[in-house]
């Protein structure tokens, strides 16, 4: 619904600064996406899928040349461009889905489960990615059922049965609810469920 | 404008990497011309017929020259008994006899007609049918010529349009209506589909581009490869199969247009419906496939269907663009005649277009 992708039924929400029930095309070209499956062309190749996505964001020639090539430099897959995307492996995929995602400077990139099925060590290279993107001021919007993950976070949002419980910075959030790790905070949240997952 | 143009530019790398898809897609035309042109064909070449005749005296003898002489026919010879007929087909020795009742020199003479019988091996009927409609034609031919007969009704058959009863006449348009169907409404709708399950569509959507782009691109590449296929099919069919094209080739293409214009609607509403690969597949073919094989009139006529069948055969499109091109291709009749079949299609494709974009918005957004 953030992104537009459906309607809100009611009440009020704002991206970027719009208002996602009636500039939803505004909010649109403000933001980034990436989905928990890594949605690239598999059969296209690593630099045919930068230009489709910057070409759709509506990047100029020059834009699309200079920061794809930035880009496959920073990933270290320089030397893969013209491999198709099916050929790399997942943390790659990963990598390359977000920098994508966040091709066209967007205010907001929102992350869907974004280190699901990668190895430990390929899900910190992304963290690394994401640190480097909000260095930019590119806020990232992360949902994730690693509550590890979540720690690394500015400020978490946790819902139960559709509201929000908890909203804080991880620090705040252990202190509320008297607690050492974000884990159990969540798990303290989690026992007042009304329905199991 | 930018946008579209990346989205087609992509679609086309797609399918183009696609090697087998495209080798199927721009070789099913050829496969199936040569398939309905030369190997299945309704009409029945090399049929041995017997004679069964008391009598081999010169009459006799003249008929059996006049449909040896005939190219669909091989004399294999006499039989002597009417028991033996039945040996003749079991043994595959004869296709057709000729029996002659008596004697049939005395007949002639006294110009009471002749009484002759044709016996035929009815396990494949349509085949039993057409021998026997071939053998009375050359017959009535005969004997018309040698005043023979000349008491009983003589009835003469005059065949338009397609006067040695091609049937490569009829598949071709048979085939056209196939396969831009199956090219288009198929091909576009699983390969939205794909969009949906790969994830890919979700990007599409949240990006700024319009969803008409999405899906205008999306069809790019099948309305080219339709025309490819189009084009091929009447270059082969012109130049292989010999058939002209009599009437207007501009207004051929243009009902073909309207056609594959629908063709694309109809796969792009399946596609709304259809969330996965396997499923968009199945409906296109059941939905789409099958009627158009059987109750187009592209194999069997549909005159002989059941009259609830003829209704319902009403609803499908290929019909119509059948009947059309028949009527323009082979019958060569002016634009006015294939009017109704014009209406109906654009009239469908302007609801198919509607339900679509509709559904498409309603789902997606």
């Amino acid at each position: 619904m953030l992104c537009g992708l459906s309607k809100p039924t009611g009440g009020k929400a704002s991206v970027a600064g719009f208002d996602i029930a009636r500039q939803s095309e505004k909010v649109k070209q403000h933001i980034g996406y990436m989905s928990q499956k890594f949605s690239l062309y598999e059969d296209l190749k690593v630099k045919e899928n930068i230009r489709l996505y910057a070409g759709i964001y509506g990047l100029s020639e020059k834009q699309i040349k200079e920061k794809g090539e930035r880009l496959m430099h920073r990933l270290n897959i320089y030397d893969e461009q013209n491999t198709l995307v099916k050929q790399l492996p997942l943390g790659w995929k990963q990598k390359l889905a977000f920098s994508i995602a966040i091709i066209h400077t967007p205010d907001i990139v929102f992350l869907d489960e974004p280190t699901g099925g990668v190895d430990p060590l390929a899900r910190r290279q992304f963290w690394e990615l994401i640190y480097e993107a909000t260095e930019r001021g590119i806020t990232a919007f992360v949902t994730t059922h690693y509550m590890d993950e979540a720690g690394y976070c500015d400020r978490i949002s946790m819902m139960v049965d559709g509201k929000i419980s908890a909203l804080g910075t991880p620090k705040e959030l252990k202190e509320n609810f008297n607690a050492n790790s974000i884990d159990e905070v969540f798990r303290t949240l989690a026992r007042g469920a009304q329905r199991g997952e | 404008m930018k946008t579209l143009l990346s989205l087609i530019i992509k679609e086309f790398k797609l399918i183009f990497r696609d090697r087998w898809t495209i080798m199927i897609l721009i070789g099913m035309p050829i496969v199936q011309i040569a398939l309905f042109g030369f190997a299945i064909t309704t009409e029945i070449r090399n049929i041995n017929f017997a004679v069964l005749a008391p009598q081999h005296n010169e009459t006799v003898r003249k008929l059996v020259e006049r449909i040896d002489a005939n190219t669909y026919f091989t004399f294999v010879g006499y039989i002597d008994q009417t028991k033996d007929i039945d040996q003749a087909f079991r043994k595959e020795k004869a296709d057709v006899v000729l029996a002659f009742k008596s004697d049939v020199g005395q007949q002639e003479a006294s110009s009471n007609g002749i009484q002759l019988q044709i016996v035929t091996d009815a396990s494949n009927p349509n085949t039993a049918k057409t021998e026997s409609m071939y053998l009375m034609g050359i017959m009535k031919d005969y004997f018309s010529k040698a005043n023979i007969g000349a008491a009983g009704v003589t009835s003469s058959v005059r065949i338009l349009y397609n006067p040695q009863l091609k049937s490569t006449y009829n598949f071709v348009p048979g085939i056209m209506g196939l396969l831009l169907l199956l090219i288009c409404a198929m091909m576009t709708s699983i390969a939205i589909v794909r969009e949906k399950e790969v994830g890919t569509m979700e990007l599409l959507l949240v990006s700024p581009t319009r969803p008409i782009f999405v899906i205008l691109a999306k069809m790019a590449p099948y309305l080219t490869l339709s025309i490819i296929n189009y084009i091929t099919i009447l270059v082969l069919s012109v130049f292989v199969l010999q058939i002209p094209i009599v009437g207007s080739l501009f207004w051929l293409s243009v009902i073909s247009i309207i056609y594959v214009f629908l063709a694309l609607a109809i796969g792009l509403f399946i596609s709304t419906v259809m969330s996965t690969q396997v499923s968009a597949m199945i409906v296109s073919m059941a939905t789409l496939l099958f009627p158009t094989i059987l109750l187009s009139g592209m194999i069997y006529p549909l005159e002989n269907s059941p009259v609830i069948l003829q209704y319902v055969s009403c609803i499908f499109p290929g019909r119509w663009y059948i009947s059309a091109v028949r009527k323009i291709m082979i019958e060569g009749l002016p634009l006015h005649y294939v009017l109704t079949e014009i209406n109906v299609l654009i009239l469908m494709s302007v609801i198919m277009i509607t339900l679509s974009l509709k559904n498409f918005k309603h789902r997606l957004e």
